[in-house]
């Protein structure tokens, strides 16, 4: 994971990069400030802002009650008036609450006044299973913010990610949600000393293949990249995408690599009825159905609340052996059970 | 509920008013009163399509505060503000072709009855998730604080608001941080159909904007003077960087909630009480017994506020349409990436 540049790189985790983005954002520019519940005092339920609250003040690193709507709504008005808000929600499964915010009023106030209003807000969260934290902590929501026209959604999967996305997502007139899977924050990586922002219009390819395309995002990248080397030991090259922007979605590097390995097989978090997935695999239809050699296969999550039980979660979850079977179903093999 | 519904005491305000103020009252009311007429009128002639939430009762609210509010001061509205709109200075044409869905409404015909924008005016809406502006509110009075202007945001909602999780959540976190947020519920008692007390354990609502420990006023909001008298205690406290204020005006729907209510839940008998409450009426007949106005002053506004419509009536039957083209532009800021 090093960006190929030429500065020295450096080791750190998924959790520090998105420290050290919250800390440059908020060194190089007083209108942002980060607010959110346990952002402060506590350093974030995620320690994300650890020692940020000592850096910049209770000003701008604000504890907030627990009150999703209030804090986000009072995100959405602060940045229509010329800040620059980060709002973190714990979890998504607590940005439900904060729905008819980010719904009726981020994505929608600049389309619904002709123009006028501009919600430059960065709103993070948490995402995914895998820490036995149970259905109402564990669900990967992310297709329902990518649904909403008005919104940019982006899974930084990647350490270089988590350093750099913030800094552009925070240069955008709109609202952009960053979800961040609870399972990379202690993910350990090289960074380059001078990462910053980066690029979040265009997926990535994260193992060149030519035999058949991966396409993940978030916290499904890591499992495809494992499938992707057990493939290898059985003489099937696949290619990886890390989608990165979940809205919107980069059909071209999409249809470029599946029109060259002519299979597809898509890995989501997400539930599969009515999922990210399903779109993405719609998009293939659309653009490249008759590139195709074999029938776009996807691996989910189950269609159950996340169980506390971890054979139940590991078994609910998409899994890098799920995964290889899905790879070797569209190369008509197989699979290894 | 009807316990302000009794005969009005002129409120000591009114011994220092003079003619051009009272006239000035008038014909703000009179203004959003004949505005909602014809919009009544469009509607039924098909040239206003949608919701219609007509504000007319209610006009003492409007007229009582709007003027009092600075340029650099926000607006949080409702979804019943075309009152509060048309006296923040919108104009009467933009928000006629804002109802006509024309372009040069003033949210470009996206918007309609429910969502008035003028930005230029710090006029944010025209919010119809009921209590959802709330937090809107907060955060432009955050932004405003956090910068060291010393702006008040004016929060206007119901009293059907006040049920809402997002009512509570706002008011705790306006009041913990001291936001200079003037809170406005407009309390005329019904929630769509649901009148105030099958829906609320505790009808005295400005006791649970107390409970989070800010400052409270209950007014009688068919009295101009008094809403007046009370918003100008309020804005002074907010100004002073006393945290958040909260007003509640206790008023009446005059007529149906909105073009689709056939008013199933609410005698004739009790409209026709409460229009003998009429804010129009009661201030007129005060300000002419004191002398402040006389019997021709009405008449003259009556006329110059009718051409003052009909020109808006005009202005957007003259309009055209936003190209289709344009769909969706503004989703995002930049093109193409809806």
């Amino acid at each position: 994971m090093t960006n190929g540049t030429a500065a020295p790189a450096r080791k750190t985790t998924y959790r520090e990069a998105v420290r050290a983005a919250l800390r440059e954002a908020l060194r190089s520019d007083e209108r942002v400030f980060l607010m959110g519940e346990d952002v402060g005092r506590y350093g974030g339920s995620y320690a994300c802002s650890l020692g940020l609250l000592e850096e910049f003040g209770p000003e701008r690193v604000r504890d907030t009650p627990l009150s999703e709507a209030a804090f986000v709504g009072a995100g959405i008005g602060a940045a229509m008036a010329g800040m620059r808000p980060i709002v973190e929600i714990m979890t998504v499964n607590f940005s439900l609450l904060a729905l008819d915010q980010i719904l009726n009023n981020a994505a929608t106030l600049r389309h619904m006044s002709g123009g006028q209003v501009g919600v430059p807000l960065v709103i993070r969260m948490a995402t995914g299973a895998g820490r036995q934290v149970a259905a109402q902590h564990s669900h990967s929501l992310e297709n329902f913010y990518a649904h909403i026209p008005g919104l940019k959604v982006l899974a930084p999967a990647t350490i270089e990610d988590a350093r750099g996305m913030l800094a552009t997502a925070l240069e955008d007139p709109d609202p952009v949600i960053l979800f961040e899977h609870a399972m990379l924050y202690p993910v350990e990586g090289e960074l380059a000393a001078d990462a910053g922002a980066v690029p979040i219009d265009r997926a990535a390819i994260r193992r060149a293949g030519k035999d058949a395309t991966i396409i993940a995002y978030g916290g499904t990248v890591a499992k495809s990249l494992a499938a992707a080397q057990t493939l290898a030991e059985r003489g099937v090259d696949a290619e990886v995408i890390d989608l990165r922007t979940l809205r919107p979605l980069d059909d071209d590097t999409i249809v470029a690599s599946v029109t060259r390995t002519r299979r597809a097989v898509i890995v989501d978090e997400g539930w599969r009825t009515g999922s990210l997935a399903a779109e993405v695999c719609a998009r293939i239809v659309e653009k490249a159905f008759y590139d195709l050699d074999a029938p776009i296969a996807r691996v989910c999550t189950e269609e159950v609340p996340i169980p506390y039980a971890k054979h139940l979660e590991e078994a609910a979850l998409p899994q890098p052996a799920k995964i290889v079977d899905a790879v070797l179903g569209t190369m008509g093999e197989a699979g290894h059970g | 509920m009807n316990h302000l519904a009794s005969g009005p005491e002129p409120s000591p305000d009114f011994l220092q008013l003079d003619r051009n103020e009272a006239l000035s009252l008038l014909r703000s009311m009179v203004r959003i009163r004949r505005f909602e007429e014809k919009c009544a009128e469009l509607y039924a002639a098909g040239k206003i399509r949608g919701f219609l939430h007509l504000y007319i009762g209610e006009e003492a609210i409007a007229a009582g505060v709007m003027p009092l509010l600075d340029a650099d001061d926000a607006i949080v509205s409702t979804y019943r503000e075309h009152g509060h709109a048309l006296l923040r200075g919108v104009p009467p044409g933009a928000v006629m072709a804002e109802m006509f869905g024309k372009v040069q409404g003033c949210s470009r015909g996206r918007g309609g009855s429910m969502h008035l924008f003028d930005v230029s005016k710090r006029f944010y809406g025209g919010n119809a998730i009921v209590a959802g502006g709330i937090p809107i509110a907060l955060g432009l009075a955050l932004a405003d604080k956090m910068q060291g202007r010393r702006h008040v945001t004016a929060c206007l909602f119901g009293d059907g608001a006040v049920a809402e999780g997002e009512f509570h959540e706002s008011m705790n976190l306006a009041a913990l941080w001291k936001l200079p947020v003037l809170f406005l519920c407009e309390n005329n008692q019904y929630a769509m159909g649901t009148a105030i007390d099958r829906y609320e354990s505790e009808q005295n609502l400005a006791l649970k904007a107390q409970s989070y420990r800010m400052g409270v006023e209950r007014v009688d909001g068919m009295d101009v003077l008094a809403v007046r008298a009370a918003t100008r205690r309020g804005l002074e406290l907010v100004r002073g960087g006393g945290g958040p204020w909260f007003i509640e005006l206790v008023t009446y729907r005059f007529r149906a909630h909105s073009a689709y209510d056939p008013e199933l839940y609410r005698s004739k008998d009790e409209v026709k009480q409460w229009r003998k409450r009429d804010p129009i009426v009661l201030f007129e007949a005060l300000a002419s017994e004191r002398g402040l106005v006389g019997p021709d002053d009405k008449v003259v506004i009556e006329q110059e506020i009718d051409a003052e419509v009909a020109a808006a009536v005009a202005f957007a039957e003259a309009g055209s349409l936003e190209p289709v083209g344009d769909l969706t532009k503004d989703v995002c800021a930049s093109r193409g990436t809806p």
